[in-house]
């Protein structure tokens, strides 16, 4: 196994963590649910779409997104929630784009099922909208190179992986995901760029994602 | 008391290193916590724990008590009652003694850390004491259900915890709409402590052996104390429900209910329900039986928590930590600890108990999926580390509007 280039800026790993934040915003109806969702902060709709990847990490199949769960288990309207759940965020490049495609979900069933607004949950079981805090800090690993940034990728804990795979997209609006990037501008590595920017982080479980980063990596250094 | 390098090999070394690089931030920092007791209750209980791992960071934390005459905790207790939203009468003398005590306490204490963090209603009166110039933050550590609370009290304490910068729930359905920020810190338990810590199957044995329970068939239990609230009741009836094609035993286990005549009621009525019946096992036991809790939990084939109204509900995290299936109720925290058919089963009814219940005991691979997934979910969201982790990024945001910090490497 040979590792010849080395980047002239080292990929440093960060973490990032997170603090819950109400906004007192709650929804007992879908009609509420909708309002409500137009007027939250894209840090309200990165929190309700991202948070569970985390919380549920080790599920396969991992829940759906907060709006989804609630519509379904809560709300009981299972074809809404499948809608909701069927949207994919891979396909959002800002979470004001997001919001529209869920809160445009949410008015179009409520249009073809005028019913569906009359179902309502008990005090207790709305749909409470919370938004992310997070703080942003850097770790101990750092990469120069490919065969570094693996041996640094397989420590990282699940946290820092998801904050370059998932925030560093959506949420600090960065073209593509921070692993796609370095490989591109330090290493020159444009295919494995686009391999990695073309996975769907959504579709797999984080430590299914860390080992189909650490296979296509682990692939490129037997070519090199 | 355990040190954070025990807590490694549970959460992972990157957990503590994240503790460890988030407190460099904070290294030396005055922290002064306040409560109403040192001993007995589940806010001193968390802070027994918190305090010195805290310390351990590096930050220099302190806990004091507030003083009162018992005329102050009857008025208190009856805040407490109102702020559940039970009606309450509340006269003018108990405001004007809530007040007064208050008012000595914060006399008496030195409130001079950097970062106050005031638990529940009782000392609330302290942040009279905060002074406009001072760069210090003061957070009030909400541990109470508020969400509908009776408007005299909340209207007379709002002014109070409008003073903090930011109020601390347990569940987003606490919150209320207030001017200030509303942070969600959900309770933890210790993965080390007696209740928790792994027990050997010969010490399960030796347990269920002393407290009479025969381990033939499998065992339903239920944790909590005789309160009308934990519908007792209703878990007998659920349990005879499943007995009809299931063989089985019921281990019903609470604190004993002698200080509270409500409680001996309960007991009473659930001894009527349960008529001696040789499988239904009622354990009144004392509140130092960590030991003897968790070597039930282990024990079981289900854990059931079919309350009516719950705080947070930790015997459920309890129970998943020790990879049991849970059958439970969706009121207060519990729904976070619990996600249908991915880590337990949410219920409404005593025929939903049932038919809970006898699901995991029918099907014992997918009762223990439920049980694996309820451990991987507890140690991610609900134990002490996660707990730590939240105060720390409070501290650290305490006073910065953004939802993005960044840290240097500290």
């Amino acid at each position: 196994m040979t590792d010849p280039a080395a980047a002239a800026e080292p990929f440093r790993f960060y973490t990032s963590l997170l603090l819950q934040e109400a906004t007192g915003v709650r929804a007992s109806t879908l009609t509420q649910l909708a309002k409500h969702l137009r007027q939250a902060s894209p840090s309200c709709i990165y929190y309700h779409t991202h948070h569970f990847l985390l919380q549920h990490h080790y599920l396969v199949p991992e829940p759906t997104n907060d709006f989804a769960y609630w519509v379904g288990e809560i709300l009981g309207d299972d074809l809404l929630a499948e809608l909701l759940a069927s949207i994919d965020t891979m396909e959002y490049a800002k979470l004001e784009e997001l919001r529209e495609a869920l809160a445009r979900a949410i008015e179009g069933y409520l249009a073809d099922h005028p019913m569906a607004r009359f179902k309502f949950v008990p005090a207790g079981q709305e749909f409470f909208f919370v938004k992310s805090v997070h703080v942003v800090l850097p770790t101990a690993y750092m990469a120069s190179t490919l065969l570094e940034f693996a041996q640094a990728l397989e420590r990282v804990s699940l946290h820092s992986l998801y904050f370059h795979v998932f925030e560093a997209r959506l949420r600090l609006g960065r073209p593509t995901n921070d692993f796609s990037r370095w490989f591109s501008e330090q290493l020159g590595l444009q295919e494995l760029a686009e391999r990695v920017s073309r996975l769907d982080p959504y579709a797999q479980t984080l430590d299914a994602l860390r080992a189909t980063l650490l296979a296509l990596i682990r692939e490129q250094l037997h070519l090199s | 008391m355990s040190s954070l390098a025990e807590y490694e090999p549970i959460v992972g070394s990157g957990a503590v290193e994240e503790l460890r690089a988030l407190a460099a931030h904070l290294a030396g920092k005055p922290v002064l916590m306040v409560n109403s007791t040192r001993l007995g209750g589940g806010v001193a209980e968390i802070l027994n724990r918190m305090v010195p791992l805290l310390k351990e960071l590096g930050l220099d934390v302190r806990w004091d008590v507030i003083e009162g005459p018992p005329a102050f905790y009857k008025v208190t207790k009856a805040f407490h009652n109102a702020l559940h939203g039970k009606p309450e009468p509340i006269t003018q003398e108990m405001f004007d003694l809530f007040l007064e005590v208050g008012r000595q306490n914060a006399r008496r204490l030195a409130l001079d850390a950097q970062f106050l963090v005031i638990h529940d209603p009782q000392p609330l009166v302290l942040v009279e004491k905060r002074t406009r110039r001072s760069p210090a933050r003061w957070v009030w550590r909400c541990h109470i259900d508020v969400s509908r609370p009776q408007p005299q009290v909340w209207t007379f304490l709002k002014p109070f915890i409008r003073k903090f910068d930011a109020a601390v729930y347990s569940v987003p359905a606490f919150a209320q709409r207030l001017p200030m920020r509303q942070l969600i810190i959900a309770p933890s338990i210790d993965p080390l402590s007696e209740k928790n810590r792994e027990l050997a199957p010969d010490d399960i044995a030796a347990v269920l052996r002393r407290l009479g329970v025969p381990q033939d068939r499998p065992i339903i239990t239920q944790v909590s104390r005789f309160d009308y609230l934990k519908d007792p009741v209703g878990v007998i009836e659920a349990f005879r429900r499943v007995r009809r094609s299931v063989k089985c035993r019921l281990v019903l286990a609470g604190g004993s209910a002698s200080d509270d005549p409500e409680g001996e009621e309960v007991l009473g009525r659930v001894r009527g329900a349960a008529k001696d019946d040789p499988e239904i096992h009622l354990l009144m036991l004392p509140p130092t039986s960590d030991l003897e809790i968790n070597a039930l939990q282990r024990a079981s084939a289900v854990v059931m928590q079919k309350s009516l109204k719950e705080g947070f509900g930790l015997t459920v995290s309890e129970a998943l930590w020790k990879a049991r299936p849970v059958v439970a109720s969706a009121v207060g925290g519990i729904p976070l600890q619990v996600k249908h058919r991915y880590s337990g089963l949410l219920v409404h009814s005593v025929e939903g108990a049932a038919y809970a219940a006898k699901q995991l005991l029918n099907n014992p691979a997918y009762a223990k999926r439920l049980g694996e997934n309820g451990r991987e979910h507890v140690r991610q969201n609900f134990l002490l580390t996660r707990h730590l982790r939240d105060y720390l990024l409070t501290f650290l945001t305490l006073g910065s509007s953004d939802d993005v910090l960044y840290l240097n490497g500290g």
